[in-house]
């Protein structure tokens, strides 16, 4: 791969010096002998065309959103609110006598006369509509940029509207201008998650229960997991978020293991509610047929039931043998082929075994918004600089509970079990890497732009911003984030369906006539005249 | 689909619910790709910046290409000055652009930053412009932001340098579709008027694909010619809303005298049109364009049968569906309820007085309204059809009748890109998306001893 080299020189080339010195940080080449550091998580460089979204997004979008029986009232003026709904595909299902607010979208659409004046009593008054007509199970408030110059005081006013109403209201200062990208806010998310729902309502024990932490049933992925896991024998007690219910994350501290999917949005809950309650978290990956099979094995071990583990061993035999072939017959078509993955805080790790699994192997990939520990692993967290952007996203602290805590199994089985799996772990993204393939971070348009011509790779997976540039350069471009509007890719059929899309994508016939034949054909001399419709007046 | 919406309606000010707009600066960004070699910048955070790319590329599934100021919560306490300058230098050295067109949003906004003394302090390369529009998420929708944009293309570039005119008749065609440019600048070719269409995003959001991307696509305004718009004889603008104030700063700045007639979809407004242009240039009707005139007259008499009578809810944007509100009428169609999210009484007023003139008493028209008020008013008074963006497929799914798609966003179908609904072509469209669908609904679910083969 020394191609790659050459790209990162052609990337720096095109930069102003102060520009370049900044980039040349955020990019390195894996080299597997060395301890590699890279620059992630620090500002934006403005004008640069950078993929990355706000604070609000990563909050609301992401994190609270999916939460199908709340009413998620975003504060401020009609944009934030209009362009989250629908479209990141968290899907979700109302609960028996429940309710699911999925389908709409609920805004204060803050006015002038709000941002002179300010917006608290519209909100409050908002909130009094959204009760009287949804009598929903709880609501959130989200802030958006204004609100926070303008110091509404949207904490008051969810206290207030709670001891109105008789139901939660939890308010998030999630303006788009806090921190560096989407992550403050899963952040944000997470402490008021944690601080005023997790452990707030007791459950029935049940055995093999579990918690699904950052899966946000993209295209129904968590039901594909949740699928096969129900039919092994767990009790799935909460999923953060996707087709989450208020209830269900107040009782998720009654479960026994947490399985974290994606480390950046949740990882902050996931310790928490080890350190309040002792239950332990386990990273997990459920993209890929190996990498589930090896998650359930992981789960099963963490149990140590006999009957748990000959049913996860039956369970994997029955589901891969299913889907065996056909991914024999598509691996062969795809085999060779390289793939580019650019995507929000964890896929672009998470989709590399499955690739692999298909023949397919990842030359370049990179976050968005991913901190040095998705990176590089959760050790070098210690030494991790939080800058000043960043500074003012709250950390908070939690402390044993003394009535809910106790250990699941015992502690020396704990520490002889973390031998061999990840509990508190994560090892990162550049460890998976193959020595030579580029990694790289808060990838703009240029870098894109270059990366695809120089490396011409088969695939790129990323998101919807780039995937039509990408496309017009010859290459199929797979959404990553919203799959196309397909899905599930989680799970064993999540691979089957992951690998039958890609395969139409990179072998549909529309590719060979690109080049018309008249481009192609020496023989020919006609001219292509100019386009008529680029005329600008006759 | 969307059972928790009651039938009936309670008393809401406050909060709003489906929303039948979005914010100011999504519309300046469209705009602003309508110059040739433009490269849009969002001043504000970067959120912002990156929804409106990601909503105009689901509805164009083309590339959407914008630079934002990235604000931290250190610019917004000393204000996003060093952001948009640095910005700016990044973009051209990098990006290289031959002009930058800056929106604001909600947030640069309420700081307060100073545009006109940001860009005087900022270094711009020889040759190069930046023009800017203040766009305000809280004030207007989408539709004022297009407004806002098309309106600062004429305060920053339009001239009048020479001596009379140049012969050109401006054409502003408003928040139309690509298809819907190349379709208005058809009807003035075929007519022989000569003309500067600003902005004009045909071949710039619905760019071929040849293996080489172009970042820059063939497309858009030359700034040339916009600069030279002062120097027109008369400008139309098409939409009130969209289009009016360009119109009027043309006139101001440049004496241009502006003419402001609807988006010429549906028969009269396609006349209004075609007369505009003939009283401004002169000249006589091509043959051609009398007869797709008459081939659509004969289609809405050959086929009224399929839809006339026929109720139908109308909800999107005030340009397009006063004009869509004109045409179904026209048919012979019964709008119960028109409805759309940007704010504005003149809009009420116009719909108004087109019921009166239809004798429609029962009808309804709300302005600043959203699409929960739509159901509600749908469920209390039912229709044959919805016309609207893709946002009514959730009611039209709810309450059984189908959807015809016009306007923005288009998130889940093809085709607004590339076929036009201005024009009598467009007309025509129009009609054989209006009767497809109800004729494929009776098709679906009449009885088996009901089916027809011909229809």
């Amino acid at each position: 791969m020394s191609g790659n080299k050459k790209v990162i020189d052609k990337i720096l080339d095109v930069y102003p010096a102060k520009v370049m010195k900044n980039r040349k940080e955020h990019m390195l080449l894996k080299d597997g002998g060395k301890i590699q550091e890279i620059a992630a998580n620090t500002r934006t460089i403005p004008g640069i065309i950078t993929n990355r979204g706000c604070c609000y997004a990563g909050c609301k979008g992401v994190v609270i959103g999916p939460i199908v029986d709340m009413v998620h009232i975003v504060h401020g003026p009609v944009g934030c609110s209009y362009y989250a709904w629908g479209t990141r595909r968290n899907k979700g299902k109302a609960r028996e006598n429940g309710k699911n607010f999925l389908n709409y979208c609920f805004t204060t659409d803050m006015q002038e006369s709000d941002i002179v004046f300010g917006g608290e009593k519209k909100l409050m008054a908002a909130i009094d509509e959204a009760v009287e007509i949804f009598n929903p199970r709880a609501i959130s408030i989200s802030a958006t940029c204004p609100v926070g110059l303008i110091g509404d005081d949207i904490h008051k006013v969810a206290k207030n509207a709670k001891e109105k109403h008789g139901i939660p209201v939890l308010s998030f200062s999630c303006e788009g201008y806090k921190g560096v990208s989407q992550s403050a806010g899963h952040h944000i998310a997470n402490n008021k998650l944690m601080q005023e729902v997790v452990g707030t309502m007791d459950a029935e024990k049940k055995t093999f229960s579990i918690n699904l932490l950052g899966e946000y049933n993209i295209g129904g992925d968590e039901w594909e997991i949740s699928r096969v896991l129900q039919k092994i024998g767990y009790n799935v007690v909460c999923t953060m978020t996707g087709n989450g219910s208020y209830d269900d994350i107040a009782k998720s501290h009654n479960a026994d293991l947490n399985l974290v999917q994606c480390h950046r949005s949740i990882n902050y809950i996931a310790d928490m509610i080890e350190t309040k309650y002792g239950l332990p978290w386990m990273k997990v990956n459920f993209i890929g047929v190996e990498n589930f099979t090896q998650s359930l094995r992981n789960m099963a071990k963490f149990f140590g039931d006999p009957e748990l583990l000959a049913r996860t061993e039956e369970v994997i035999a029955e589901e891969t043998s299913d889907i065996e072939e056909e991914m024999e017959t598509i691996r062969q078509k795809l085999e060779g082929k390289t793939a580019v993955l650019y995507v929000g805080g964890s896929r672009a790790h998470h989709y590399q075994g499955l690739l692999k699994e298909l023949g397919i192997s990842t030359v370049v990939a990179g976050y968005e918004f991913a901190h040095r520990d998705d990176y590089e692993g959760r050790d070098i967290i210690p030494y991790i600089k939080i800058d000043a952007d960043s500074r003012n996203i709250e950390e908070i602290k939690v402390e044993k509970d003394e009535k809910n805590y106790f250990l699941r199994i015992p502690e020396d089985r704990l520490e002889e079990l973390k031998k061999e799996l990840p509990f508190n772990q994560y090892e990162g993204l550049i460890k998976d890497m193959e020595d030579g393939s580029l990694v790289i971070d808060d990838l703009n348009h240029i870098e894109t732009e270059i990366i695809v011509k120089a490396l011409k790779p088969s695939i790129v997976g990323s998101g919807v911003k780039d995937k039509y540039i990408i496309q017009k350069m010859g290459v199929y471009s797979k959404q990553l984030h919203s799959y196309d509007y397909s899905g599930p890719y989680a799970g064993y059929k999540g691979a089957i369906n992951f690998a039958r899309d890609i395969a139409a994508g990179m072998l549909t016939p529309a590719w060979s006539y690109i080049t018309a034949p008249w481009r192609k054909e020496p023989l020919l001399t006609g001219k292509v005249s100019n386009m008529e419709g680029a005329e600008s007046a006759c | 689909m969307l059972d928790l919406t009651p039938k009936k309606r309670t008393e809401r000010s406050n909060l709003k619910v489906n929303p039948a707009k979005t914010c100011q600066p999504i519309g300046a960004m469209y705009a602003a790709l309508g110059i040739h070699k433009c490269l849009p910048h969002s001043h504000g955070s970067q959120g912002c910046c990156s929804y409106h790319r990601m909503h105009l590329t689901r509805h164009y599934r083309d590339p959407i290409v914008a630079s934002t100021s990235s604000f931290t919560e250190g610019s917004c306490v000393f204000g996003g000055k060093a952001n948009l300058s640095k910005g700016i230098e990044n973009v051209f050295e990098i990006y290289n652009p031959d002009i930058i067109a800056v929106n604001t949003t909600c947030l640069s906004e309420t700081i307060g930053d100073d545009l006109t003394e940001i860009i005087r302090a900022t270094k711009i390369p020889e040759g190069k412009k930046v023009i800017y529009a203040n766009t305000p998420s809280y004030v207007g929708s989408h539709v004022t932001g297009f407004a806002n944009m098309a309106k600062a293309m004429v305060t920053h570039l339009s001239k009048k340098t020479a001596e009379g005119s140049n012969g050109k008749v401006n054409l502003i065609p408003g928040y139309v579709e690509p298809s819907d440019m190349m379709e208005i600048k058809r009807l003035a070719k075929l007519l022989k008027v000569p003309n500067t269409m600003f902005p004009d995003t045909s071949n710039v959001v619905s760019t071929p694909n040849t293996g080489k991307y172009e970042m820059y696509p063939e497309g858009g305004t030359p700034i040339a010619d916009i600069v030279d718009a002062g120097n027109a004889k008369a400008t139309i603008a098409m939409g009130k809303f969209c289009s009016e104030p360009a119109a009027f700063e043309l006139e101001k700045l440049c004496e241009v005298q502006p003419h402001v007639l609807k988006t010429p979809i549906g028969i009269k407004a396609t006349d209004a049109f075609v007369m505009q242009l003939l009283e401004l240039n002169g000249g006589n009707i091509p043959k051609e364009l009398e007869f797709e005139r008459g081939q659509l007259v004969d289609v809405m008499v050959d086929v009224h049968n399929h839809y006339h009578g026929k109720k139908v809810g109308i909800f999107g944007d005030p340009d397009i569906i006063l004009a869509v509100t004109e045409f179904v009428i026209d048919l012979g169609m019964v709008p119960t309820i028109v409805l759309t999210g940007t704010p504005g009484k003149q809009f009420e007023a116009e719909v108004s007085a087109m019921f009166a003139e239809a004798g429609l008493t029962d009808s309804v028209v709300m302005a600043d309204a959203d699409l929960m008020t739509f159901h509600q008013m749908i469920k209390e008074t039912p229709v044959d059809m919805i016309i609207g963006n893709t946002y009514g497929k959730f009611i039209a799914r709810a309450e059984d009748v189908p959807l015809v798609r016009v306007g923005f966003p288009i998130l889940d179908r093809m085709g607004h890109s590339y076929f036009p609904l201005v024009g009598y072509r467009g007309a025509l469209r129009l009609i054989e998306k209006i009767s497809n669908a109800l004729l494929d609904k009776m098709d679906m679910t009449c009885a088996d001893e009901d089916f027809e083969l011909v229809m």
